[in-house]
């Protein structure tokens, strides 16, 4: 009943059947996600790009910053807030000199990342390793998961 | 918020044509700054991760090829909960022009950032020609 009314509304539409942009557009998008589904897709919106992992003590962040030092990069915790603050300064060019592509990244960036648990401050350690930076971040002791055992009454 | 978004996400390198890659791993076009000075070319390129002992510069004919191995290793006992970057290799193939003196080509790694000199041939560097008042 239900399909027989359908067909008679693209019967009366006979544009519908063929003439579907919207459809159409909405079924590549559809056909489009599908062909990229399970492929991971990092987006960041803000510089630099971090991942996390995870243990059930600490988490350790992880960022690509090639052509920073130690000394380039501030690394705060407060709390449960984590912030990064660092710049890169542009290649200076003296006169006669230019640029035949420019692609690299060059500024200050601030980032800040909440953290689901309170650090212990005392206890993060950040390292660089060939421009990756990884900051370890242990739990504060009294924020450590705590197994409660169930006793049989 | 686009342009934003598409200058922090790597991009993925093209493959080299008759090459086929034989490691599990993605591949990334380094982001690279070339300029020229007055008796060279400088080549800058952004490969976190990579230090001098996984790199290799070929320089064959006139394509100048960079590929380095990142040698970031996953911390053990962790998973990855937030993920914004992936990591890989890098790639990326220039060609030169003629007037690079082969020999001299220079390469320094530093803080995962590849500065490769190009030195000009005596012939193709900048001369000033005076001009005389006629």
């Amino acid at each position: 009943m239900l399909t027989r009314d359908l067909m008679r509304s693209s019967l009366r539409n006979p544009f519908r059947s063929w003439w579907d942009p919207f459809g159409q557009m909405q079924r590549f998008g559809e056909d489009f996600d599908r062909a990229f589904d399970g492929v991971q897709r990092p987006v960041a919106s803000e510089y630099p790009a971090l991942n996390v992992w995870d243990n059930k003590e600490e988490v350790v962040v992880t960022a690509e910053l090639s052509g920073f030092g130690p000394d380039d990069v501030e690394v705060s915790v407060v709390q449960n807030s984590l912030t990064l603050r660092g710049s890169r300064a542009p290649e200076e060019l003296k006169q006669g000199e230019a640029y035949h592509r420019r692609e690299r990244w060059s500024g200050r960036f601030v980032r800040t990342l909440e953290l689901p648990f309170e650090v212990d401050h005392g206890k993060v350690d950040a390292q660089f390793h060939n421009g990756v930076l990884s900051i370890r971040l242990p739990r504060a002791p009294q924020n450590l998961p705590k197994k409660i055992a169930v006793k049989a009454s | 918020m686009t342009t934003q978004t598409q200058e922090v996400q790597k991009q993925e390198s093209q493959p080299v044509e008759t090459a086929e890659r034989t490691r599990p791993r993605r591949t990334f076009s380094p982001r690279t700054d070339v300029f020229e000075t007055q008796d060279a070319i400088v080549v800058v390129a952004d490969m976190p991760g990579v230090e001098e002992k996984s790199l290799d510069i070929i320089l064959e004919k006139n394509v100048l090829t960079l590929r380095g191995k990142a040698g970031f290793e996953a911390p053990k006992n962790y998973s990855l909960v937030y993920n914004e970057y992936a990591d890989g290799d890098y790639e990326r193939s220039f060609v030169l022009s003629d007037g690079v003196d082969r020999d001299e080509i220079d390469a320094v790694v530093k803080n995962g950032v590849l500065r490769l000199r190009l030195p000009k041939t005596k012939q193709a560097a900048a001369r000033k020609i005076p001009v005389k008042a006629g």
